[in-house]
């Protein structure tokens, strides 16, 4: 059962991802492949929550799988930063391909702290 | 129609998180590296990279290279691949006091994943006749066979008909 909705969390988180993508890139188009970015370190942020809620036992660890492994991991994606960047480095801009790889790097990793490091103090 | 497109996006998406749970389920981390997520991350990376210079050669998008794309890219690569993962895992080293594992999971995810996306659009890049360089067709007069590989280098092309003699036909 919990197979299953880690797929179906799986599939919202990428529909939400599809869209909501769709939605900055039609506002914002900077030089940086922003969009991606912002999805990812949301993500980070909402993982990092539901890694604190396990421990103070507001969730049970099916809940958590089914909407860290499913839903933050369909929403979040390695393969579509990497490629970005990867066309960023081909177009010979190499300083903004360093620049997007350690942004999301530093941004991914602050929002997973913070959440998981706020609910904590909050939760326990 | 987004709504449709969004579906496509959800099925591929719900079909990558499968096969990434059921790689997370089979490679244990008994050394502490969480070996699922970067395999899932260079391989989706990789292909990727590989789906989407393929499709940009293809020629303009239409809508069944948009369904492929949208499909297989956004939704089964993209639900394959992770980056909340990474990112909750390294903290996670992190805080463990792991510092040497955390930062060389993060390094070698990064400057591998890009390297991986690069190999596979270079290996979309290539010719049709296995990358040797050569330029497709053979000048011969003919119209191009339908079928790239088998078109070039099959026994119809002057040699000796049923059976190459010059072992080059794979």
């Amino acid at each position: 059962m919990t197979v299953l909705l880690i797929a179906v969390g799986g599939g919202l988180g990428a529909a939400l991802r599809f869209w909501t993508d769709g939605a900055i890139r039609s506002r914002w188009q900077p030089a940086l492949p922003v969009a991606t970015m912002m999805i990812n370190t949301a993500g980070s942020l909402v993982i990092g929550v539901l890694a604190g809620l396990l421990p103070a036992g507001v969730l049970g660890p099916g809940p958590v799988a089914v909407l860290s492994v499913g839903l933050c991991g369909g929403f979040t994606t390695f393969s579509t930063a990497m490629v970005e960047s990867a066309r960023l480095w081909r177009a010979g801009d190499r300083r903004r391909c360093v620049l997007n790889l350690v942004l999301t790097m530093v941004a991914t990793l602050v929002a997973a702290a913070v959440g998981m490091a706020v609910t904590t103090l909050i939760a326990a | 129609m987004s709504f449709r497109l969004g579906l496509l996006v959800a099925l591929g998406g719900a079909i990558g998180t499968l096969a990434r749970f059921g790689l997370a389920e089979s490679l244990p981390t008994p050394d502490g590296v969480p070996w699922a997520t970067l395999t899932a991350n260079l391989l989706g990376s990789f292909l990727l990279g590989v789906l989407l210079e393929a499709l940009a050669r293809a020629g303009e998008e239409n809508r069944v290279r948009r369904a492929v794309r949208l499909g297989l890219g956004t939704g089964l690569l993209g639900g394959f691949t992770t980056f909340s993962s990474l990112a909750l895992e390294t903290e996670r080293l992190l805080v463990d006091g792991e510092v040497g594992i955390a930062s060389m999971y993060m390094l070698v995810s990064l400057v591998l994943g890009l390297l991986a996306a690069l190999a596979g659009i270079a290996v979309a890049s290539r010719p049709a006749g296995k990358g040797d360089g050569r330029p497709r067709g053979r000048g011969d007069g003919r119209p191009g066979g339908p079928h790239g590989l088998g078109g070039q280098y099959g026994p119809h092309d002057g040699g000796s008909p049923g059976e190459s003699s010059r072992g080059e036909d794979r």
